[in-house]
């Protein structure tokens, strides 16, 4: 009797593939629709920033940092400036301090939306989508109000931040943290309380604790799988132990989890702007630097909880204007290499909602 | 209302009286050209409005306005987008089969055409009044899955041939249950003939009588057009536009067209089985009453596809095949029962 026998289908999904984050690419083996092989591409967005680095000056860097992880700019910015001043032993004014958090936070809030519409319209939940960047609207216009720009907002200045909010920040920032627990509920009844969502997404794509911690899995991917690990608890930067907030940690390791942890961090996202928009002092925003940045020989290490990760910067000064060396540690790069271990024997659909899960930000992935 | 009721039927007989004898074979004949421009024209207007619905409709449900440049509240949009497909190049791959390649979109356009001939429009006027009209429909319908499978072949893409699998699996599995809602329908009628079974619901719907049948038939409906949450076939999330993925310009508006139509038709069938048809109060004429219940159903259909997310593969299967089809055989029993009880009560009392 002749054996019967298939053959493998390979598929180059990306990098203009419409569920691809970014220009990502994986070439795809299925065994009809369940995967049996995948080998992630990277590196259709690279721009050497790290080599950039090294012939621009310290403040010239920054609008730079702004395209790793576009839609968590103002984090960006944050690691950056601060390694600088941990380089140089600067201090910054009170009021800079907080406003650094301030947007450093809604800049979570908004990458997080994002997330939650792309993660709603990868397995095509068109409406949640619509309405999680109607929301993060209002989040881009208050950043607009501040730096004069919505996406790359470089707003953070080695020594503080670029300027004053405006007066109709405060009532903005106001309005917006009292309407987010409706949008939260909005969203959970159109998406995370959907039927066909959870049927979905739980149990789907199972990431345990031992493996993400093998693979350094950082940010809220992590945080799913049961480990209470945040860089903001860890190993507090700027000001972040003043603040009274919790970790949210979920233990379902599944894609379900991951995409509800979003929404915890939200929730404390937004306790920690009230609780900065409590304490604020008077002040000025800006440290006294001196024109020309030229940092003390030495090296530096700082990493800050992305949304997405942990994004870490090392830097090499000998001693003039300009970075000998730069290194960023991006958290969706290292957070990829979970998606051909985990997203094996499953089907096409929970790849992209795996892949989804992730929240990959290609400018991040590639740099 | 009367003479708006019967406004079709006079303008038809005026047209057939032209040729002395009315019931000449040239009078037949212009009829039914007249019919089948007229369906075709009603496809054509139906996929230029929905079109336009849907982009409304999922604008009103993400709160977004939607189309709104072109002409008032953008309403001329879908006739711009329509100009616009015209002057598309028409690529063929160069690895397609190319005469199935061509000829696939003709055949999904062809079929709403033929199905929407069946349907009474109103009272007297279906274009061809078949004795075998459900039967017919579904056979009709059901040649859908070989051309998005022709379409997915001959594309020589991957994308598309498994868009085109997946077509294959899941229209054929839900043609199951779909037939099956429709038989019990027919059990009380005792009729496959379509003018028959609005006739038959002069008094009440059969949405009434069969409340269970009707669920299963919108539910296997949807997933028959390919419209979300059953929309595999063309998931641009995971096989990019699935069996259309190398189509361009025309022949990608006859796809278009086509699930527009089919939507159509899958509709004009759940009024008349499910709705009455055109029956109503006479405050409309029948025409419009059946285009209103159309409408309601295609409302329905659009409103569910804009709220939620895609079902994934095997969930589909096992919804077909362990819910729907036991479900249908469960309708089939009962309304033998209640048949067969009727009787009873009808010989003991009469």
């Amino acid at each position: 009797m002749a054996v019967e026998r298939t053959e493998e289908l390979t598929l180059n999904m990306g990098p203009q593939h419409p569920s691809m984050h970014g220009v990502f690419r994986m070439v795809v083996h299925f065994d009809g629709e369940i995967v049996t092989k995948i080998e992630p591409k990277v590196g259709y967005l690279h721009r050497g920033l790290e080599k950039l680095a090294e012939s621009r000056t310290y403040p010239q860097f920054i609008p730079y940092t702004d395209r790793l992880d576009y839609l968590a700019s103002p984090h960006n910015n944050l690691a950056y400036v601060q390694t600088v001043e941990k380089l140089m032993g600067l201090q910054i004014p009170e009021r800079a301090e907080y406003l650094r958090v301030i947007f450093a936070e809604l800049a979570r809030i908004a990458s997080h939306l994002v997330f939650i519409a792309s993660m709603a319209l990868d397995i095509a939940g068109w409406t949640a989508w619509a309405y999680c960047f109607r929301d993060r609207e209002r989040i881009l216009d208050m950043f607009e109000m501040t730096a004069g720009s919505r996406l790359t907002v470089n707003i953070m200045r080695i020594g503080g931040l670029s300027g004053e909010p405006p007066t109709e920040f405060w009532p903005a920032l106001k309005s917006f943290l009292d309407d987010l627990p409706e949008m939260l509920e909005e969203y959970f009844g159109i998406f995370y309380g959907n039927e066909i969502t959870q049927a979905r997404l739980k149990g789907i794509g199972i990431l345990s604790k031992e493996l993400a911690e093998n693979l350094s899995i950082t940010g809220p991917v992590l945080r799913a799988s049961g480990a209470n690990y945040d860089v903001r608890k860890a190993e507090p930067y700027g000001i972040y132990d003043r603040f009274d907030f919790n970790v949210p940690v979920r233990y379902g390791c599944d894609s379900y989890d991951r995409t509800l942890l979003r929404l915890d961090e939200i929730i404390e996202s937004a306790k920690i702007i009230r609780q900065a928009m409590r304490d604020i002092p008077e002040g000025s925003v800006m440290a006294k630097v001196s024109k020309i940045i030229k940092p003390p020989v030495g090296e530096v290490y700082h990493r800050v909880e992305n949304p997405k990760g942990e994004l870490g910067f090392y830097i090499v000064s000998d001693g003039s204007p300009k970075p000998a060396r730069l290194r960023i540690r991006s958290g969706t790069f290292i957070n990829i290499q979970m998606l051909p271990i985990v997203a094996l024997g499953w089907k096409m659909q929970d790849l992209i909602a795996i892949f989804a899960t992730l929240d990959a930000v290609l400018g991040e992935v590639d740099k | 209302m009367d003479a708006l009721n019967q406004l079709p039927l006079n303008i038809a007989a005026t047209i057939r009286s032209l040729f002395g004898d009315s019931h000449s074979i040239w009078a037949d004949l212009t009829m039914n050209v007249i019919n089948i421009i007229l369906v075709i024209v009603l496809i054509v207007l139906a996929a230029l409005i929905l079109i336009l619905l849907e982009r409304k409709i999922a604008g009103w449900t993400s709160q977004r306005p939607g189309p709104n440049r072109l002409g008032p509240h953008g309403w001329f949009q879908t006739i711009a987008d329509a100009l616009k497909l015209l002057g598309k190049e028409d690529v063929t791959p160069a690895g397609a089969d190319k005469f199935i390649f061509k000829i696939a979109p003709m055949i999904l356009f062809a079929l709403p055409m033929m199905t929407l001939a069946v349907i009474p429009y109103g009272k007297g006027m279906s274009p061809i009044d078949l004795d075998l009209g459900i039967v017919y429909f579904l056979a009709i319908s059901a040649v859908s899955t070989l051309s998005l499978l022709m379409a997915g072949w001959s594309s020589n893409n991957k994308y598309s041939m498994l868009g085109g699998m997946r077509a294959v699996a899941q229209m054929i599995s839900y043609e199951i249950p779909l037939i099956f809602s429709l038989l019990g329908v027919v059990m009380i009628t005792q009729t496959f003939s379509l003018s028959k079974i609005v006739e038959a619901q002069s008094t009440v719907p059969f949405v009434v009588l069969q409340p269970l049948a009707f669920v299963i038939y919108l539910i296997a409906g949807i997933a028959e057009v390919n419209r979300a949450p059953f929309d595999l076939v063309e998931a641009d999330q995971e096989v990019v536009a699935g069996p259309f993925t190398e189509y361009t310009g025309l022949r990608w508006g006859l796809f278009f067209l086509g699930e527009y139509g089919n939507m159509t038709a899958v509709a004009a069938l759940t009024t008349t089985v499910f709705l009455g048809g055109w029956q109503g109060p006479a405050i409309l004429p029948g025409y419009a009453w059946f285009f209103l219940k159309v409408g309601i159903i295609i409302f329905f259909q659009m409103w569910v596809r804009w709220t939620f997310p895609r079902i994934r593969i095997d969930h589909l299967m096992g919804l077909a095949w362990k819910v729907l089809l036991p479900l249908s055989i469960l309708n089939i029993l009962l309304t033998g029962l209640g048949i067969y009880i009727y009787d009873l009560v009808l010989r003991i009392g009469g």
